[in-house]
């Protein structure tokens, strides 16, 4: 069988968790000198990892390990709005292949792309011209954990397609290779004042499933699903303990099977009723179950970011979440048991899976 | 020759950076970080956001004194690059 391997970013460093049989499972680090990561994804093209990370001393950079996290270098040449542009980078937080690209979105909002597998970076858009952009540097405009590019959606079959989110401006969609971008917030729900119909939405997780045409989104208010490449939204909240929360996966091999994790949306942000657990749909959002044999069932208030929460590709998928306080669970059975992989590791920001030959 | 500490959060980015590098200039704060930036590519871009100026948590003295990217630096000078005490 070959190897599982989860990349896990936290607030001291990037970890490594791996296994050949997903029921066994070895860890290792802290790597990436216990920078605090935001992100760390293994990119299937070169069989890199890359982690973004910002440091309060030492600023941003992309680190990168060539070898499966053995030995680890950083870049951040290019990575800047300039001297002459009122614009800084405060934070890397989210990274994505497309194509010859590896991308990484910043805060203040920009998206910086490589094509040198992360040694250079340059600006590729800011999503300047967007209505109300000119404002998005604005720090009265600034909501809480500041205003940034927070997700990525990439197409395995067009790399010039993609979508970024900007922090609770909305969802944008790139058919040109991020020269031009059109807001994809159409149908969702928003509980507050906006001045224009088509941005002001609050875009916490947008996952693509294998049929391209079927999106879900996890938003500040309620679950939506698109059936027409993000087109359009229709929420399919109903049957869940919240309408919000931040992590979420889609089935590998069924565009009706979805994942995610409803968190109190007030200052808590942790698991409804201190019980650990992951709603499955398998009717694309009509029915939601509740994934809970082996998590914690009392005083378990953990928390889980947007990028927390994971699933691989084998024949039945196994499906990953990491918490706020530390600990990965694991689910080798499409979410019907869970055990505890990993604990004690510092706050995690992400947690990604790749299958290694 | 100015006499330059840097902190040891630095060292480790960069293979064969002591934490006392050896630096043939003395003119400014920031000319020394370049001639360092020449030997060790990157190593600006870990002390100097844009600007330029110096990081927020990122402090520099010359001979004692709170200094900025444009302080001179003497030929004698000693330069404390220091990574400020912070967060938890």
């Amino acid at each position: 069988m070959p190897k599982t391997l989860l990349t896990v970013a936290t607030r001291k460093g990037t970890f490594i968790v791996e296994s050949d049989d997903r029921r066994e499972w070895t860890m290792r680090g802290p790597y990436c000198e216990a920078w605090p990561i935001y992100h760390a994804i293994y990119d299937a093209t070169n069989g890199s990892i890359y982690a973004a990370a910002a440091s309060e001393w030492h600023g941003s950079t992309v680190w990168r390990s060539d070898d499966l996290g053995e030995t680890w270098d950083q870049s951040s040449e290019g990575l800047t709005y300039g001297d002459e542009d009122g614009r800084k980078i405060s934070k890397v937080s989210t990274l994505a292949r497309a194509g010859d690209r590896l991308l990484v979105g910043a805060e203040a909002p920009g998206i910086f792309e490589s094509k040198d597998d992360g040694k250079t970076w340059s600006l590729l858009s800011t999503l300047s011209g967007q209505h109300g952009s000119e404002a998005w540097d604005d720090p009265a405009n600034q909501p809480p954990g500041h205003l940034g590019i927070s997700g990525f959606v990439t197409d395995a079959h067009d790399s010039d397609n993609f979508f970024a989110i900007v922090q609770g401006i909305g969802a944008f969609e790139t058919e040109d290779g991020g020269s031009s971008w059109t807001p994809r917030n159409k149908g969702l729900r928003r509980d507050w004042p906006a001045d224009w119909e088509d941005v002001g939405f609050c875009v916490h997780k947008l996952v693509r499933s294998s049929d391209p045409q079927r999106m879900y989104q996890q938003n500040h208010v309620g679950m939506h699903r698109s059936d027409d490449a993000g087109q359009s939204w229709t929420e399919i909240t109903e049957g869940l303990p919240g309408d919000f929360g931040f992590a979420a996966a889609v089935h590998p091999h069924d565009r009706e099977t979805f994942y995610v994790i409803p968190v109190d949306g007030g200052h808590g942000r942790t698991m409804h009723d201190g019980k650990a657990t992951v709603w499955r749909t398998r009717d694309a959002g009509s029915s939601w179950q509740p994934m809970r044999n082996g998590l914690p069932q009392e005083n378990a208030h953990l928390g889980v970011l947007r990028q927390g929460m994971t699933i691989d590709e084998h024949d039945v998928p196994g499906v990953y979440f990491g918490t706020s306080t530390g600990q990965v669970f694991a689910s080798a059975d499409e979410g019907e048991t869970w055990t505890e992989i990993a604990g004690y590791l510092p706050s995690i920001s992400s947690v990604d899976v790749a299958i290694i030959d | 020759m100015p006499d330059v500490r840097l902190p040891g959060t630095l060292t480790p980015l960069f293979p064969g950076l002591s934490r006392k590098p050896e630096v043939d200039d003395c003119s400014t704060v920031l000319g020394v970080i370049d001639r360092l930036d020449a030997q060790w590519p990157g190593l600006r871009d870990r002390l100097v956001a844009e600007g330029p100026a110096l990081r927020s948590h990122i402090h520099v003295y010359v001979d004692g004194e709170r200094a900025e990217l444009d302080s001179p630096v003497a030929e004698r000078s000693r330069l404390d690059v220091i990574a400020a005490i912070s967060g938890g």
